[in-house]
């Protein structure tokens, strides 16, 4: 696992990242590509609201 | 495709084949049932008089001003706290106004037919900008204009339309977005092209031709003349979807300057509210942020329909002077709003976007979910009573509007075993 890990970091990255674009900006300040994804958890991660929908999804 | 899906797509269809067009000038006291000179009709959810907002308040006491209750606003400020004037939503009538939305007894107003379903819609004309009604200014010159139109501007309207017949909407509306309005806050184009079907027949019954001058100038001297007929436009389009079983597409937005409102074609009448918002934009030179009052009118009607903020991508020329700083910006809201729309319009496009139709069918589920909240162009008027406009912006309907209305739809439409099983149960 480790030497995977290393390897990782050893070779030339390209990057998918989700969610916080933050982490995206990083690999563009350092040169490295990456595809920044948009996504939030549904309905802010809300649990109730979430067991909502996916209930009225299926009616 | 479950209940829900399948009553959406119905609202959806019934959005899309929507066809207004004006088919008439009448006047409130002939048309708006139980209203009398003490009946005000006013923008958004029902609101107090104690909890009016500046400009509303403002726009109210000019109201009674104008039906001739009182003289000076000391008077009128005692009469409405003598319980004597009956406060009343415009919505409950049929009605919509733009910002505070006043609509009295002897007011003016554009009767617009829905061809395609038979229902009729009213809005007040336009009453130009900056110190007006509408933004809660009230000064004699506010009052005077007011009369001008009931007196001289509507009648003439009335002979014009009896000579050269009805004036359908729906093509100005897709005439205008293919030229750059989204007709809410720019119908430059759409009040232009208007024009051009009235002009004629007003040069035919207007006599006096200082008079006809008179109503030319004015009408052409105002870019946002058009946006009535808009709202009444889409108030006629969006009252169609009312009331249709396990709908959960919006069949109203609207805003008191307190509270924003949502209705949902499934839920009937209800109204869920949540405090307004301020909008972000522009102000007009000697004013900032800390003068605007936060989000007011019935205009949000438009973006019920999808023009607005929600066909921004087809309207870049607006995109300054509501505050956005790009026509990419322009082109992510309409985007965005497509995400929390059951569909797009088959005829209202975005040339700008590759002729996109513009989103139609707020889905309450998909706002929920997604996050995304509708976004409102709008102007902006002063907190105080009595000044008028201050500027334009955009701004966001509250959050809290539509996770109510997720909760009080899932305990109508689910069945009461479903709404207690927990989920992976």
């Amino acid at each position: 696992m480790a030497n995977q890990v290393n390897s990782l970091f050893s070779g030339r990255l390209a990057v998918a990242n989700m969610g916080l674009e933050v982490f995206a900006t990083a690999c563009h300040d350092q040169q490295t590509p990456c595809v920044h994804v948009e996504w939030k958890p549904a309905a802010g991660g809300n649990q109730q609201l979430m067991e909502l929908l996916s209930k009225l999804k299926n009616f | 495709m479950g209940n829900i899906d399948n009553a959406n797509r119905e609202a959806y269809a019934r959005m899309d084949k929507g066809n207004p067009e004006l088919t008439g000038i009448v006047y409130a006291k002939d048309v708006l049932p139980g209203i009398d000179k003490y009946t005000i009709g006013h923008a958004g959810p029902p609101v107090k008089w104690e909890d009016m907002c500046g400009p509303l308040k403002g726009a109210v006491l000019g109201a009674i001003r104008y039906e001739g209750l009182c003289e000076t606003d000391e008077e009128a400020t005692a009469l409405v706290e003598s319980g004597k004037i009956k406060f009343r939503h415009n919505h409950s009538v049929d009605c919509v106004g733009p910002m505070t939305g006043m609509i009295t007894y002897s007011m003016p107003l554009f009767e617009v037919t829905n061809l395609s379903f038979g229902n009729k819609a009213f809005c007040t004309f336009n009453e130009g900008l900056g110190k007006v009604m509408r933004f809660g200014a009230n000064g004699p010159d506010v009052i005077a204009r007011l009369k001008w139109l009931e007196n001289s501007l509507a009648p003439a309207f009335q002979k014009a339309l009896a000579l050269r017949g009805s004036i359908n909407l729906k093509v100005i509306m897709t005439k205008a977005l293919a030229m750059g309005d989204e007709m809410h806050q720019r119908n430059v184009a759409a009040s232009s092209l208007f024009v051009r079907e009235i002009a004629p027949a007003l040069t035919e019954v207007v006599d006096d031709k200082a008079e006809l001058v008179k109503i030319m100038t004015f009408i052409t001297g105002n870019d946002q003349f058009f946006l009535n007929l808009a709202m009444a436009a889409s108030k006629s389009v969006a009252d169609t979807i009312k009331d249709i079983p396990c709908c959960s597409i919006v069949s109203a937005m609207s805003r008191n300057g307190t509270k924003f409102g949502v209705k949902v074609s499934g839920l009937g009448d209800r109204w869920f509210e949540a405090d307004c918002l301020m909008p972000k934009g522009l102000y007009f030179p000697g004013y900032t942020a800390e003068d605007g009052n936060p989000d007011i009118g019935d205009s949000a009607i438009c973006e019920t329909y999808g023009i607005g903020g929600f066909a921004m991508g087809g309207a870049p020329a607006v995109v300054r002077f509501v505050g956005a700083e790009s026509v990419a910006e322009a082109v992510e809201f309409s985007n965005d709003m497509l995400e929390i729309c059951e569909g797009v319009s088959s005829q209202l496009q975005m040339p700008p976007m590759d002729f996109q139709g513009i989103p139609m069918g707020i889905d309450i589920r998909k706002v929920v979910e997604t996050g995304l909240l509708p976004v409102i162009n709008t102007g902006v008027a002063h907190k105080q009573a009595g000044i008028g406009q201050v500027g334009a912006g955009i701004v966001r309907a509250p959050m809290d509007c539509f996770t109510q209305a997720l909760m009080a739809f899932a305990e109508e439409v689910l069945p009461q075993e479903v709404l207690l099983q927990e989920v992976g149960a």
